[in-house]
């Protein structure tokens, strides 16, 4: 007998046996493509012709090419409103009904997560008739008496991004509110008894007790919210396409419109790298810095 | 305790919050079955016209074989990860979790060329099979949790009236863990139900294939400002997700706030 003793009939080889179905299909179907892409982002290949070496030229056009650079700065404004904005307003509101424990939660948060789960091409045309000419967010600006403003919201270069990313808001809000709420309800109420007799105000109350005692859902709503904003390919190509213009282009819309409307497989796949480079990235930085261990 | 005021302002928010979630679909809903009059002219209008009897049953079946296979997959493999000692399995794990983090954007491309020079494309099963990949990743990922988690003394209870590490999955904890795998079952299910990058790319030339949100991106540019039509399709593409979701919201929200757990 060699190594450590185990329980008697305590299987191990077999252990193989189990996995390996699953990673067959996972290897041929996510790890190869994953490596395929790596491969294919060092050539200059039109997806028809032979393709040319590029080494990092790909990778290197993403950042100097404007209209590439615009789509990652772009990226950046919407992960302002679909990560900072849901997560700041869903702090805040929770820290706020945080002493009280109101029943019909169920309820609340069913309703609240729903836009999770609904098909984004239905949340597509929804917002698109929101947005539209004669729809509800022009008809309350002209019945304010603000008709001056009304516009094509997602048609208008200067506000096409912005009405995008509120779109975003509206779906992760929800998230993150489901997120708190639960979190807020595990930190004892003897701790905010505690800090009461102490004499703390509301904001001392929200930094000694509520910020911390959420630190953890904080670090997972931002990590899903943020990875959301990045992935958002199916909303820009369901309600601008891009446009107007290239007003909101995102890195995921470049990868599918290089690779198939421009020809430009090897960038569409370094686009596509970069993409999972930085979601890796952010998500481990993420939780460090919020769960505050290195 | 807490004041009348403070529970008056927490409804408030909460109330808010919950007519501005909804809003924008019952709004859908609302135009699609022309309320207050109800009528579902638009509704039988879109159905023929957008072709959505054939895009259904499409998703249908992509749905069911892609969580039939997916979910057996990860049983397997989450028993072996979470139960068994074998040299490299945590290694395997943190391979399968790496699947969790890469985005559709970033193998959608090379994907489409592997499945065209297989004669793949715009086939059924070759857009079940990337999902079916992506699938286990998560599945792997919960069901491992799930038999870790399991009593020791179960499976070695088992173990000791002589049953094979098979027959202990079977009969002890595979029934023992139904809410588990629903909960699985019902995440891949929806993730499934509403994939549309993947259908864009892989089955989009061929009409036949088109599943339901693909079909209704179609049917989109082709009545771009006919709203209530288009809201018919919406309603029709998402209602089977959204009653599922409302009695088993328990479980759809555990999973996917799940996501972002480690170790």
């Amino acid at each position: 007998m060699s190594g450590r003793a185990r329980p008697p009939g305590e299987p191990r080889r077999i252990g193989y046996l189990y996995v390996l179905p699953a990673l067959v299909v996972y290897a041929l179907f996510l790890l190869w493509p994953l490596v395929h892409g790596a491969y294919l982002s060092l050539f200059h290949w039109d997806g028809l012709t032979l393709g040319t070496w590029a080494g990092l030229g790909n990778y290197t056009q993403a950042f100097s090419d404007p209209s590439l650079r615009g789509s990652f700065w772009h990226a950046f404004v919407l992960l302002f409103f679909y990560a900072v904005l849901p997560c700041c307003i869903a702090f805040v509101l929770v820290s706020v009904m945080s002493r009280s424990r109101p029943r019909g939660m169920t309820f609340f948060r069913t309703v609240l997560f729903l836009p999770q789960v609904v098909a984004m091409v239905a949340v597509a045309v929804a917002w698109q008739w929101i947005y539209s000419d004669h729809g509800p967010v022009n008809g309350t600006l002209r019945f304010v008496g603000l008709g001056g403003l009304t516009r094509g919201w997602l048609g208008d270069f200067g506000w096409a991004l912005p009405s995008v990313g509120l779109i975003g808001t509206w779906v992760e809000i929800g998230l993150a509110m489901v997120l708190f709420l639960a979190g807020v309800q595990k930190i004892p109420v003897e701790l905010y008894e505690a800090a009461r007799i102490d004499g703390a105000g509301a904001v001392r109350e929200f930094f000694a007790v509520t910020l911390p005692g959420l630190r953890r859902e904080l670090a997972v709503a931002l990590t899903l919210t943020t990875v959301a904003a990045l992935r958002n390919f199916d909303l820009i190509y369901l309600t601008t396409n891009g446009g107007p213009g290239d007003a909101t282009k995102v890195p995921a819309y470049e990868v599918y419109d290089r690779a198939f409307n421009t020809g430009e497989v090897g960038l569409a796949c370094a686009i596509g790298i970069t993409i999972a480079i930085v979601v890796f990235i952010l998500t481990a930085g993420i939780t460090r810095v919020v769960e505050g261990r290195s | 305790m807490t004041s009348r005021n403070e529970r008056l302002a927490t409804y408030g928010v909460l109330s808010l919050f919950t007519v501005v979630a909804v809003f924008p679909l019952l709004a859908v809903a609302a135009q699609a079955l022309g309320l207050p009059h109800l009528s579902f002219g638009a509704f039988t209008e879109a159905w023929r016209q957008g072709h959505f009897a054939r895009y259904l049953t499409n998703s249908l079946i992509v749905v069911t074989v892609v969580v039939v296979v997916a979910s057996a997959l990860s049983i397997l493999a989450g028993y072996a990860l979470g139960t068994m000692e074998f040299r490299g399995s945590t290694a395997l794990f943190y391979l399968f979790l790496l699947g969790l983090m890469v985005p559709t954007e970033a193998i959608v491309i090379p994907l489409y060329f592997d499945l065209r020079s297989a004669g793949l494309d715009n086939t059924l099963p070759g857009l079940m099979l990337p999902q079916i990949a992506q699938s286990v990743s998560f599945g792997v990922f919960w069901m491992r949790a799930y038999f870790r988690s399991a009593p020791r003394s179960l499976i070695e209870a088992a173990r000791i009236d002589g049953a094979s590490s098979w027959t202990t999955l079977r009969r002890v904890l595979v029934p023992v863990g139904r809410p588990a795998i629903l909960t699985m079952v019902l995440l891949i299910a929806m993730w499934t139900w509403n994939e549309f990058l993947l259908a864009l790319v892989i089955v989009n030339s061929d009409e036949g294939r088109r599943t339901a949100p693909l079909g209704l991106s179609i049917f989109q540019g082709q009545h771009q400002t006919e709203y209530q039509l288009l809201m018919a399709g919406a309603l029709i593409v998402a209602t089977p997700v959204v009653i599922v979701y409302v009695f088993l919201q328990r479980h759809f929200i555990a999973g996917m706030l799940s996501g972002a757990v480690k170790e």
